[in-house]
């Protein structure tokens, strides 16, 4: 029991990051925009929250405050995902750019930014590499939550995570509310489905797709922000990110769209890459390294051949609006 | 006074030009304002970066050794692109040509050496093609998104190539996970100081040009490109097209990471791509998939990468920002096709119907 107590942990913690990616990215397909930049904003995200606690905690000579740390982190990450996502925005949404091409250009370019500016700062750093203070990461580790935590397995199980793992379920569940009930969300899902409907029913459809998109881009940056600041506990790694992002998209696919089975996705994943610790099933050790990648695949093809109507895809995904083109 | 999008109905090609390099140039100014936020001199950078290009033997050996695979690679996704099917796993495409080619070099290192080198080429082109035709049969038979699946298995084949280098294929000698250099039978040779993979990426850059421009079948894979439904409906197997030009692409795929092992490694490592596959689809997208244009922008994308190294080494800023610098370029590249494809106007007030014959024309 216990063995399975752990392993779920790591499941949970492993498995955090690409809920807020696919969260990010369930938002931002719902506006009808497939960006494939998912791993360029979680990189710029990453970066941008770590960098942020450090330049504060150079610039001021004091040692963050944990919930502090935690707070500028978030909001950093978040700012620098979404700018990432405006990039992105502007030249699809206003300039009618090739989603695809636009997409993997943001995960380049993404990709660039986090791994020049993360070995920037590191060479400034004092300790020859980018962290922050041990007092600053005290905020991003597990959190006994009270009373809650001491139910036998139960606690153990659901209420001792750290606290970017609330905040994944937070989002999660807030957007299963908005997208169902709030009539904005509505509104966003029919901009997905039918710009042109929804053009016609005077939804703004441009700034729509902006708002989504640049938000949906803010949650992929705290999901690289989580990996930097959780997986790699608080240094920045070269190519830390690694494909975490692209496993995104493909989640979202998995998902069906819906932020429910995004969490179940994400613990399933976050699973996969923890069970070689757990399940030796005598298989080499790399070659157990790439079975996130290779269920990803299977989750692909097994989508495609048993497609389901009402788990579809936007109907208006990936393609841009022009208003005078209908 | 608002303004107001209007489709041009044509652009003289000067005038396209002229847009595009004012987007480069604009995009050099953005990557120059950042250098001058790290602390250093834009120009000053600019010039060493070109002047590494140019500078002595072995800086212009390092930039051939990035522009070989990379315009290899680029031919290979161009040729998928055109078919619009997102091949973006030419990394992993290289990487199982490499295995391939390095399998013969390691273990059937005994034949005469035109035999052997032809044999690892031929595998290369064989392994790089079967890795590329996995994504292809399920799009073709179940649409299955292929953007996704080339590019995990980008992850498969390094996970592989690690696997190898730390178990079977280890290096004897060593307790670090390496694999042996090749013997010198299985190493291209050299013409003009330059192993000879130039000579053949630039053969194969007028052959994929013919095939998509000239052939029967890169009609074919045009036609696709553009609608899959007129292709259907003109009586083209579209699935057999899909498979027939995945396994061309993965296969040049696979050559390049030949070249690359055969030609400049003489091993096998997790760096043998060395993000060369991804580079190669901005090259492919910047030479807007025409296989002639990608051998400037080949040796364009090349020279910043190598002028990179050389201010890192100057200047102490780190060589990635190279791929800073690329995505920016990309970017407005991306965007200023904008405006080579439509012209921002006032809108001066005229009857309804009139506004609307002009946009019914366009």
């Amino acid at each position: 029991m216990d063995t399975f107590i752990n392993f779920f942990n790591a499941a949970v913690l492993a498995g955090a990051p690409l809920l807020f990616g696919t969260m990010g990215e369930i938002l931002t397909e719902k506006s009808g925009n497939l960006n494939l930049g998912v791993e360029g904003m979680m990189f710029m995200g990453a970066l941008s929250g770590l960098v942020s606690v450090f330049l504060l905690e150079m610039g001021l000579a004091i040692d963050l405050a944990p919930w502090l740390a935690v707070c500028v982190a978030i909001a950093f990450s978040f700012i620098a995902g979404a700018l990432g996502a405006l990039i992105y925005s502007v030249l699809v949404v206003t300039l009618r750019t090739q989603q695809n091409v636009t997409g993997l250009a943001l995960t380049m370019f993404g990709i660039g930014v986090g791994n020049f500016l993360g070995e920037f700062f590191g060479r400034r750093s004092p300790v020859g590499f980018l962290t922050v203070s041990a007092r600053a990461r005290e905020g991003f580790r597990q959190l006994r939550i009270p009373l809650l935590s001491e139910i036998p397995i139960i606690g153990e199980m659901f209420f001792n995570y750290n606290v970017l793992v609330y905040l994944g379920i937070l989002i999660a569940i807030v957007l299963a509310i908005f997208f169902k009930f709030t009539r904005v969300g509505l509104n966003l899902r029919a901009v997905g489905e039918n710009p042109a409907a929804a053009d016609a029913a005077s939804i703004p459809v441009a700034r729509y797709k902006y708002l989504a998109t640049c938000i949906g881009g803010g949650i992929c940056g705290i999901g690289g922000m989580y990996i930097i600041m959780v997986t790699t506990s608080g240094i920045w790694v070269h190519n830390a990110v690694q494909g975490f992002g692209w496993i995104s998209v493909a989640l979202v696919i998995f998902a069906t769209w819906s932020p429910a089975r995004a969490v179940f996705g994400s613990l399933l994943f976050g699973a996969l890459t923890v069970t070689r610790f757990y399940l030796p099933l005598g298989i080499p050790m790399q070659i157990y390294d790439t079975l996130p990648y290779i269920a990803t695949i299977l989750v692909l093809i097994f989508t495609s051949i048993r497609p389901i109507k009402e788990h579809a895809a936007p109907a208006g995904l990936g393609l841009n609006y022009f208003r005078e083109d209908r | 006074m608002s303004l107001r999008i209007a489709r041009r109905k044509t652009i003289p090609a000067l005038h396209a030009w002229g847009i595009r390099a004012a987007a480069l140039i604009i995009a050099l100014i953005i990557g120059g304002l950042i250098i001058i936020a790290l602390g250093h001199n834009p120009l000053r950078v600019y010039l060493e970066m070109i002047n590494s290009a140019f500078g002595g033997r072995i800086g212009f050996n390092q930039k051939v050794r990035i522009f070989i695979p990379l315009l290899g690679a680029a031919l290979a996704v161009g040729l998928a692109f055109k078919m619009r099917f997102w091949n973006i796993g030419a990394e992993g495409q290289i990487l199982v040509g490499g295995i391939a080619a390095s399998y013969f070099a390691l273990f059937h290192p005994n034949m005469p050496r035109p035999v052997l080198l032809i044999t690892m080429g031929l595998a290369a082109a064989i392994a790089g093609g079967l890795w590329g035709l996995i994504p292809a049969f399920f799009r073709a038979r179940w649409g299955t998104n292929e953007t996704l699946f080339t590019l995990m298995l980008n992850y498969v084949a390094l996970g592989i190539i690690s696997y190898l280098q730390s178990g079977p294929w280890r290096s004897a000698g060593t307790l670090h996970p390496i694999i042996d250099m090749f013997p010198a039978a299985a190493r291209l040779p050299q013409v003009f100081g330059i192993h000879i993979g130039w000579i053949m990426v630039l053969v194969f850059t007028v052959l994929v040009y013919l095939y998509i421009s000239r052939s029967k079948q890169g009609y074919q894979l045009t036609v696709v490109g553009e609608s899959e439904n007129t292709a259907r409906y003109a009586g083209m197997n579209v699935g057999h097209i899909i498979m027939r030009t995945m396994i061309l692409s993965g296969a040049i795929a696979g050559l390049a990471g030949f070249w690359q092992v055969s030609g400049a490694d003489f091993t096998l490592n997790e760096t043998t791509a060395g993000g060369v596959g991804f580079t190669a689809i901005i090259v492919a997208w910047l030479s807007r998939l025409n296989p002639i244009v990608m051998v400037p922008v080949a040796l364009f994308i090349a020279l910043l990468e190598r002028g990179a190294v050389r201010i890192q080494t100057i200047f102490m800023i780190p060589a990635t920002i190279a791929a800073v610098l690329i995505g920016i370029i990309l970017f407005a590249m991306l965007a200023c096709e904008f405006f080579v494809q439509y012209r921002v106007v006032r809108n001066v007030k005229v009857p309804a119907d009139a506004s609307f014959e002009e946009e019914g024309a366009a």
